[in-house]
């Protein structure tokens, strides 16, 4: 037995106790039996046995220690106490274990959200040694970059496995999406296309099914199988061991299942779960013409690279590495589609290498600061709501000042007392921790739909994993010491024989309302930094929200046809197209109709440098962002037109080429002069000549993709000039009445035409609205955040007000019975609380103004040091402090001084 | 108030383990009564170190207990020696050995 017996002994203590008492009993028993042999009346023989024994119950405890954790025992005991005091004062246990609960379940929600994008490894083996390839600064990138993350092209990740000596292998992944459907309203899965080694470099075996073969990248694969994720597998096919070998349909083509990934891979990108993986190859197989061959297109940049470190080299070891190698990757794999000063700048590009052991993220890029800003927050929330229970425990301790000095007079160490004490506070914030888990396993959830949007799901593991839990158990113990231990510090420090003498001990007073007051100081200015960051964060939304966009974006759908399946000639597509665009213009729901090749606000851009002609002033060679629209475009946007005309039937592909430009476009170009009638030309690639357009028409500024960007120059193209039919036509659509009305009409046309075109609508008011949605995060978190953390302040100040009017009710009943006014004991009480209010609102402001920098890359519409927000934050905490504050002022005035004075 | 130095501190382990590697197993009271009577009642166990010290042997894995009924037909909890107790008793034996060395040798020469 040792000192687990002795801390198993502490929990059967019953059974200890009664096994001593039998024990002693036998040996007092023998004795009498000994001492009756030897003549000694009975009676007499019992009572000289136990005097012989001793003490029995000294003998029993002292027998009993030596068998047990005694330390645990006291624990156990001291935890059983606390109980006790808990059910005696419920109201404070609740709102204890409540407020605990919503600041650490606030805490941990964050924390959970930081650990899925952030700390996480990836579910791969020796997750360590992946690390990814990046771009040093100033990366120069041209041509067709469809990725979510950092991409290369094929070329690059081909030449750089040729020459670096870093990594044991490299994969490569590019993320599409496919269809499922084989017409109507398209359903997508996630896709991965990926290097052939991808599972055997990240060490994941199927769980069914095989692996893809180790094949060259490039192969012809028209034999190219899929591999698909647990979760896919589970919600496509039911889980059937039997789907191995059968088909799947993605965009048109079937594929063989080959195997089905383990439950816990979701890719290598958390925040996005993969649904299936096909080979790089299949992406030529799914490519309907040669231009869409990405893998042998060296602009076309796709692949994420990952690399498996070698042995004994570092992160950095390879990032120099790489470096080092840039120059013969980039002189080996230039893009013939570049013009001399593109090449110039594309070789000076330089790699580098970052850890992925937490995988790559576009996620993490988005949201790893909002998530430290609002878990800095949670943070101050978390200790304003310990301030004001350590203010309720000194309350409570004062209270029962005379029962501890009573203790500590007949002996018990300080140590005990206090830690009697702190196992209160521990409970409280024991429970608190377990509650505020559970409410983070909502909470967290609530957040991930909140980012998710529409179109876009946002799938993180938020499993309990051991990190989260030495958080939460970290964060519990540290608010048990930081409301508890002052509180129990204090109780036991107050000299017995003052203590139980009842007076109120000047010195004692002071010092512990000296506590009470910083307690409610620093209340005060959490909840201020807090209100400021809500303010900043909730005014940045509503900047957002109330910037021009230039579109009428109420009651507008986009449509979005995909025209791949049907396998149509160019010439019949085109045809269709129209057609379409004529019958739903035709519906009743709809009150305009107009086809747009990049609709505004989905994520898709297009860009180049224009030199105006003709002008030698104006700035040439500078960036423009360019689409295609049909005649009625800014008619169904309702972007007003400035000057000219819009495009019309005469802009057809025989005529000659035209534009229409926004405001930003003049103004960068021309010099903010009308430029109707002038013409500019737009840089094409290397070996062919430039295009010339003339403007036609000025239109009022728009927003391109965001909310928050600037507005940019745009040049429109009418869709009937573009030399080639493409596969996908978006459509614009104003909605007269319900939008579903108009969505309707458009399947049922589509259906007509041909049953395989494929559909996708988008809301674009929606979609404005989930560009914002981190913005709108930041606001309604910090919100309810500065709201929680002020609604706290104003009890802990109240608290206090009340409590000091209790205690100076003999001096307030004296003031009054010499004729002190109503007014002038108001004026004594909030004096003290403007005190506090003001020492607090200068330091929040001053912490604040430190702080604040950290946020402003996510403010919109106004500096982070802006005066009218602090303003009005510190306006709201002093108001409602100062209501808190004359509650009690006005009780104090309404004091009888007669029952008042008889007390003393 | 307190009567525990009958015996001197610490040699209440070096006597128990000894009755009981010499006895085996023996219940509390008999190992009083076979201390005093080997002793020839020079020394006295007394029952307020007896019970802590035993409980603390068995804590400490020296000695091992089961609960036998007496010829007397009573429930007892009969302690023995463990190996673990043999070699600590065979330390204990050494150092009452020095101890007793030592201080024969002050007496003799001081």
């Amino acid at each position: 037995m040792s000192w687990y017996a002795r801390v198993a002994n502490v929990f059967r203590s019953r059974r200890l106790a009664q096994q001593l008492d039998d024990e002693l009993g036998f040996h007092v028993a023998e004795c009498i039996d000994d001492l009756v042999a030897g003549g000694v009346p009975e009676s007499e023989a019992r009572r000289e046995a136990l005097r012989r024994f001793g003490n029995y119950t000294i003998q029993k405890e002292r027998t009993r220690d030596m068998s047990m954790a005694g330390w645990l025992d006291a624990a156990l005991g001291d935890l059983r106490y606390g109980l006790r005091q808990l059910r005696l004062n419920p109201g404070f246990a609740a709102v204890a274990v409540l407020s605990l609960m919503l600041g650490i379940g606030a805490n941990t929600a964050i924390f959970q959200l930081i650990d899925a994008i952030r700390l996480r490894s990836l579910p791969a083996k020796d997750p360590w040694q992946l690390a990814a390839v990046d771009a040093a600064p100033d990366f120069f990138v041209q041509g067709w970059y469809s990725a979510r993350n950092r991409a290369f092209t094929y070329a690059q990740y081909e030449r750089l496995r040729a020459h670096q000596q870093a990594f044991s292998a490299m994969l490569a992944f590019g993320n599409t999406r496919f269809n499922l459907s084989r017409g109507g309203d398209a359903r997508y899965a996630e896709g991965l296309y990926v290097s052939s080694n991808f599972l055997r470099v990240l060490g994941v075996t199927p769980v069914l099914g095989r692996d893809f073969l180790p094949e060259r990248d490039e192969r012809d694969c028209s034999s190219a199988g899929a591999v698909l994720s647990y979760s896919f597998w589970q919600r496509e096919l039911a889980g059937n061991p039997a789907a191995i070998g059968r088909m799947i349909y993605l965009d048109g083509r079937n594929f063989p299942i080959l195997g089905v990934a383990p439950a816990d891979f979701f890719g290598l990108e958390p925040g996005n779960r993969f649904d299936v993986a096909v080979p790089l190859c299949a992406d030529s197989l799914l490519a309907t013409d040669e231009k869409g061959r990405r893998l042998f297109r060296t602009d076309a940049w796709w692949l994420t690279l990952i690399g498996r470190l070698k042995p004994g080299w570092s992160v950095e070891r390879a990032s120099n590495h790489l470096r080092d190698l840039s120059p013969a990757v980039w002189r080996e794999t230039l893009p013939e589609s570049y013009r001399p000063d593109a090449a110039k700048q594309y070789l000076k590009n330089k790699l580098r290498v970052i850890a992925a052991s937490a995988g790559v993220s576009s996620l993490r890029r988005a949201y790893e600061n909002p998530l430290w800003i609002l878990l800095a927050m949670t943070g101050l929330v978390l200790l304003t709501a310990c301030a004001n229970l350590a203010n309720l425990l000194l309350a409570r301790a004062s209270a029962r000042e005379r029962e501890i000095a009573v203790r500590q007079a007949i002996g018990a160490s300080r140590p005990r007392l206090i830690g009697q004490l702190l196992a209160e506070s521990l409970l409280l914030a024991g429970i608190g921790g377990i509650l505020g888990a559970v409410l983070a396993h909502f909470l967290s959830r609530i957040l991930v739909s909140f980012l998710s949007g529409a179109n876009e799901q946002i799938h993180l593991e938020l499993g309990i994993d051991w990190r989260m839990f030495a958080f939460t158990a970290l964060l519990a113990l540290l608010t048990c010491l930081l409301f508890g231990l002052a509180p129990a510090l204090r109780a036991t420090r107050a000299a017995p024989a003052a203590a139980m003498r009842g007076g109120r001990g000047a010195t004692t007073t002071r010092e512990r309302n000296g506590l009470r007051r910083a307690l409610v100081i620093s209340q005060v200015a959490f909840s201020l930094i807090l209100l400021v960051a809500a303010l900043l964060f909730g005014r940045s939304l509503r900047n957002l929200l109330a910037t021009d966009t230039g579109i009428g974006a109420r009651d507008v759908i986009v449509a979005m046809v995909d025209a791949r399946l049907p396998k149509l000639e160019p010439e019949r597509r085109k045809a269709l197209f129209k057609d379409l665009e004529d019958r739903i213009g035709s519906h009743p729901g709809v009150s305009a109709v107009a086809a747009v090749e990049l609709p505004p606000f989905s994520g898709y851009g297009w860009n180049g440098l224009v030199h105006p002609e003709g002008d030698r002033s104006a700035a040439s060679g500078k960036q423009s962002w360019f689409n295609r629209v049909s005649p009625g475009y800014f008619r169904t946007m309702e972007t007003p037109l400035l000057a000219g005309r819009e495009f019309d039937l005469r802009d057809d592909k025989k005529a000659p080429r035209v534009a229409i430009v926004n405001e930003a476009f003049a103004k960068s170009f021309f010099n903010a002069h009308n430029p109707v009638g002038r013409t500019f030309r737009v840089e094409s690639v290397a070996g062919k000549a430039d295009s010339i357009y003339q403007i036609v028409g000025l239109v009022r500024n728009t927003k391109y993709n965001e909310l928050r960007e600037e507005f940019r120059p745009i040049a429109f193209f009418p869709v009937d000039q573009n030399e080639e039919v493409p596969e996908n036509f978006n459509l614009v659509i104003r909605a007269r009445g319900l939008l579903s009305g108009a969505i309707s009409g458009v399947r049922d046309n589509l259906s007509q035409l041909d049953p395989a075109l494929l559909v996708e609508f988008r809301v674009l008011s929606v979609q404005i609205r989930q560009s914002v949605v981190r913005e709108r995060l930041m606001a309604s978190l910090s919100g309810g955040f500065g709201l929680l953390a002020g609604l706290l302040s104003t009890l802990g100040l109240y608290g206090v007000m009340s409590y000091m009017v209790v205690r100076r009710r003999n001096e307030i009943g004296v003031r009054i019975a010499l004729g002190a006014s109503g007014q002038s004991v108001i004026g004594l009480v909030l004096k003290e609380a403007v005190r506090l209010l003001f020492v607090g609102l200068a330091l929040g402001l001053a912490v604040s103004f430190a702080l604040s920098r950290y946020a402003e890359s996510l403010l919109f519409g106004l500096k982070a040091n802006d005066a009218l927000t602090i303003a009005a934050a510190a306006a709201l905490v002093a108001g409602t402090a100062l209501l808190a504050g004359l509650v009690p002022a006005r009780r104090a005035a309404r004091l009888d001084p007669a029952v008042a004075l008889r007390d003393e | 108030m307190d009567k525990r130095n009958d015996i001197l501190q610490g040699t209440l382990t070096l006597l128990v383990l000894r009755a009981l590697e010499a006895r085996g197993p023996l219940h509390g009271y008999a190992l009083c009564g076979h201390i005093q009577s080997v002793s020839s009642d020079l020394l006295r166990v007394e029952e307020g170190s007896l019970y802590p010290a035993l409980h603390r042997m068995e804590q400490e894995g020296w000695l091992a207990s089961t609960w036998r009924l007496t010829e007397k037909g009573r429930r007892a909890k009969f302690y023995e020696i463990t190996p673990r107790g043999r070699s600590q008793l065979a330390a204990e034996k050494e150092s009452w050995a020095r101890l007793t060395r030592g201080v024969a040798r002050v007496l003799r020469y001081c």
